[in-house]
Parts: structure tokens; sequence; C-alpha cells
């Protein structure tokens, strides 16, 4: 797999075969098998956009859930993780080290919502120990990306040496 | 009684010295004028990253200035950057150097260049240059009291220097050459063997070799050969190396040479009477990109290589034919096809279409016909530019 492509995309995935052949001088035909052969493979898992809801004025609330979990026989944590990353409140689920063992990112139109995820189902299932829910003030940076970030550029002098 | 002009002997002989007078201007003030009236203009005029220096960079001298590092340094530089940047040498290329005695911290590459010559050229002593070449050697070499000779390269030999037209061209005044590969404007980087052929020159006419290295980390596909490696060679080589491109530092002025003990102590004089020392603030962020900017630096370089392709190939698309540059971040296309010498090519360019090139005589008359397009530009505004260009070169060819 060509690991050059998926840097690439990374980057931005709406780069197209054409732009990415440039780029890595490569035949077109080649990067487009090599983007399919990743996607099928899910290396490649999906294409998303960062939105930056808040400056629409849209309301989401989210919460970071630490979570601790008495581990079951046999299935370890997958399982509940699983019980628990099929919610679709829930955005993200990390087993993590330390005090707790799952951190769960959740979201929700209002406090109220993302906090009644928490204690109707989150809170009840049979080997949840415990939560400690801390809602989300503000997103500085998300997937590596500064959300208010972009001031930096232009600001080179137009023509130099 | 008649109003008679009354003329200072000194005013007779004008204010500004002759040697001054005698420099040219920068050759794209115009361009640069005309430039920051305009809404919506792309520039590939720019010769600096379009990266921010990497954070830890950053961090760390904003670290020095709140732990109280805000006075002078030792005048060679703090002795903790010049162990880095000998380390880094002996890494790179498996020089030895004594950070002591041999290293000097420098305002950039530039203030280390105009050291260089003025420590090494007595009056009227000659100094080999291969053109097109960086803006400065020449008046650089003029205003230390010598002479600049230009070796000029054609773009069928990809703009490299052949030691056999250095060789041609010195005389018994020939103190110097001055090289600079990767190369400013033309992105051409010579091979050991080629700059193998200058070290020959060299130690045969008993020349000393000034090596501005500051793009040395920009090579694509291709290994940079440090001049200073070369058997023999260190003794006679002023390497000028710095962090400016490399880690995306051209605000922070720091730069380094390195030499034999006698030229360093020249240098360090010239330095510690005209600069003193570098920022210390600086020093402190160099220090910190030679410890740990290694991961920073090669994404950077991995990043223009994939803009190199797209611009080079976006010329030769467009019908101006562009050689594949292996160095630094820029191309050389021929704006010949269009009929308009490079000056005219980049006016009429900027007004019609509002893309800014720099002309490649600005470079050395070697230049002509060429223009210098840095690909350290945003990847979409480089398509732009490449579409405005493509229907501009349509108009004229």
């Amino acid at each position: 797999m060509n690991k050059e492509i998926l840097k690439i995309l990374e980057k931005d995935a709406r780069a197209t075969p054409q732009q990415i052949a440039t780029m890595t001088s490569l035949p077109v035909k080649e990067v487009e098998k090599s983007i399919e052969k990743a996607e099928k493979e899910r290396v490649i898992v999906k294409y998303k956009t960062i939105v930056n809801w808040e400056k629409l004025g849209e309301e989401e609330v989210q919460a970071l859930i630490e979570v601790k979990i008495q581990p079951q026989r046999n299935v370890g944590f997958d399982a509940i993780a699983e019980r628990i990353y099929r919610f679709p409140e829930v955005r993200s689920v990390y087993l993590v080290s330390g005090t707790y063992d799952l951190a769960v990112l959740v979201v929700g139109k209002t406090m109220h919502e993302a906090a009644a995820f928490v204690w109707q189902k989150l809170a009840t299932l049979e080997s949840v120990q415990g939560t400690v829910t801390h809602f989300l003030l503000k997103r500085y940076k998300e997937d590596g990306e500064i959300l208010d970030g972009g001031g930096e550029k232009g600001k080179r002098q137009p023509l130099t040496f | 009684m008649s109003a008679r002009k009354v003329v200072s002997p000194k005013r007779a002989r004008g204010i500004v010295s002759h040697r001054v007078a005698g420099i040219s201007p920068s050759g794209i003030r115009k361009f640069f004028d005309l430039l920051s009236t305009m809404q919506g203009a792309i520039s590939l005029g720019v010769g600096e990253p379009d990266f921010t220096t990497p954070w830890h960079i950053s961090e760390a001298g904003i670290y020095s200035l709140e732990k109280g590092y805000t006075m002078y340094t030792s005048n060679r530089g703090m002795l903790e950057l010049r162990q880095e940047v000998t380390r880094y040498l002996n890494v790179q290329y498996g020089l030895e150097y004594n950070p002591e005695t041999e290293i000097l911290i420098t305002v950039g590459v530039s203030e280390g260049l105009d050291l260089a010559l003025r420590s090494i050229i007595n009056p009227r002593d000659e100094v080999l240059c291969p053109e097109p070449s960086y803006v400065s050697y020449q008046p650089c070499t003029v205003l230390a009291g010598g002479v600049f000779v230009p070796v000029p390269t054609t773009v069928a030999n990809e703009f490299k220097v052949k030691a056999v037209d250095i060789e041609k061209r010195v005389t018994e005044r020939t103190k110097a050459i001055l090289i600079g590969y990767p190369n400013n404007p033309t992105g051409t980087v010579l091979s050991r063997k080629e700059i193998g052929g200058i070290a020959e020159v060299a130690k045969k006419h008993d020349l000393i070799v000034v090596s501005d290295e500051i793009y040395a980390r920009l090579v694509y596909g291709i290994e940079h050969t440090c001049v200073a490696s070369l058997p023999e060679m260190k003794e006679r080589t002023i390497l000028l190396g710095g962090f400016s491109k490399a880690y995306a530092m051209t605000g922070w002025r720091v730069g380094y040479a390195a030499a034999r003990p006698e030229i360093i102590e020249a240098m360090t004089k010239v330095h510690q009477y005209t600069m003193l020392c570098a920022p210390i603030m600086g020093q402190m962020a160099a220090i910190e990109a030679l410890k740990a900017g290694e991961d920073a630096c090669l994404e950077m370089v991995a990043d223009y290589d994939r803009r190199r392709r797209v611009m080079v190939k976006g010329f030769n698309d467009i019908g101006l034919a562009c050689f594949e540059p292996r160095g630094a971040f820029y191309c050389f296309p021929s704006v010949k096809l269009t009929g308009f010498s490079s000056n005219e090519f980049a006016e009429k360019l900027l007004v019609e279409e509002k893309v800014a090139v720099v002309p490649g005589s600005a470079f050395g008359e070697c230049g002509e016909g060429y223009v210098r397009c840095c690909y350290a530009t945003a990847l979409a505004d480089i398509e732009e530019a490449l579409r405005r260009m493509g229907r501009f070169v349509e108009r004229y060819r």
C-alpha cells in the first residue's frame, strides 16, 4: 500500500487521484487502484469534514465521560465497550490506562440530553462501576486542526529573494 | 548681490560612497509596490517557507524569554548551540569541527556570507561565482572590496556549473569560489562528483571555497554533498548553514559558519564589532531545532516535494519548459516562447493575470529568459497560478 498517497489524503480528503498522481509522479490508474484497495481493506476508514458548528451558532454539547468498568471473564473490556460504542450519541470510545477504564465522548443537543444519556444508558449498565462526566466548554483543536487557526498565513512579505 | 550656490567640498563628492552607489538596487522593488496594492494576486515570488516554525521550536524560544534569556551571548554564539551544530555536521556529513574554535553563530547565512567575504578578500581579489546566483553574492563581494567574476551556466546542463568553466577564469588574483547549492534561483543540485570537480579546482589553484548551504536539507531524491566533507576540503572551505529553510525559521535570524580556526577567528572579529552576537532567543530556538527538529524538517521536505512535482509538470504542460529542480523550493522555467524578456514577462503577468514571479535576470545575466517561481506556496494557489499563467502563455506564444 502506498503510504505517500495515504498521507496526502489524510491531510486533504478532497485531493483527486489526478492531483495525487502529479504530486507523487505515479500513474493515475495506480493511484486509483491504491485508494480503492485502501478503502476496501478499511485502511481508509472514512472521509470526513471537520465542521465548526459554533460559527453557525449551532448549539452542541459534548461530554467526556470517565467510565470505570468491571471487566468480564473471557471478553475483558471489549463486550462492554461495544455495548457503549453502538449508541449513536457516542462519538468516540477509548480504553485507557490509569484511574478509569473507558474514555467516552458523548454528544447531545443540550446538556440535559447528554446528561440523560449518562444516567439512563451508561451508568445503568451492569459492569459499569462508576462514571465522572466532564462537559466540554470549548473546542480549541480537533483531529489535529486548530479550529480558529489559519491566522498565521499571509504574513510573509509578498516578494523576497 | 547675486545668489551663489555654495557647494561644500564634501557635498561635491556625493553623500553616498562610490562603492555603495555602484551597487544596483534590488530588481524587484517595482513588482513589490505593484503587488502590495493588488487584490487577489498570487505570489510565487516568495523566498521563504510557507510553514510557521514548528511549535516545539517556537516554544523553546518563548520559554527562553520567560526564563530571562534576554541578554548578549558570547560573540561566537552560545557554546551549547555550537556543540549542537558540530554534532549535526558530524551526523550529516561525518565532519569533525571543534565547537570552541571552528564554529561561529551568525545572524543568518546572510551575515555569515558577508563576514566570510570580508575576512578573506583583499582589494581587487577575485571571487568566482556560478550564475544564476543568489542576489547578495555579487554586492557582498563588491562591498568587501573584491571583484565578482560570474561563471555563467546554461539550461542545457540544468544550470550546473562545470569545473572547467570555473578553472578557465582563474587568474593570479582569484581568491575564492563562491557557490550556493542547492541553488536559489534554479533549484539545481550538484552531485558528489560535480562538487568534487569544483573542489579539485580549488585545491589545484589554492582557492578558498565559500559554500552557502542554507538549502542543504531541501533536496528531493538526491543527496546533498557538503563540499567541506570531501577529502582535504575542510581546511579550505567556509561552510555557511542555517535554520531558516530546514526548520522554517527565517524570522529568527540564526545561522552558522564552520571553518578552520584562523578564518573563524577573523570572521568573529568582524562579527563582534558589527553585530556582537545573534539574538539569544533565536539561538535557544535553534538548539531545540537541532535537538528535536528532524521529524518536522522531513515532513516539510515531503510536503515541498509534492508541490514541486505539481509545479514542474504544470509548467511543462502549459509550454514553459522547466527542467526538474532537485533542491530548494524553486522552479526556473523558460519564458522564451513568449518573446518577452524575463522582466517584461514578470511585469505583464502581474498586471494582466495577477501572478507574481521573480525575473531570472535578477540573479545574473544568464538568468535572462527565465523566471523564478516558488512552490513553498499553498497547493490551491499553485494550481490557480498555473491556470492563469497557461492563459497568459496562450495569449502570447
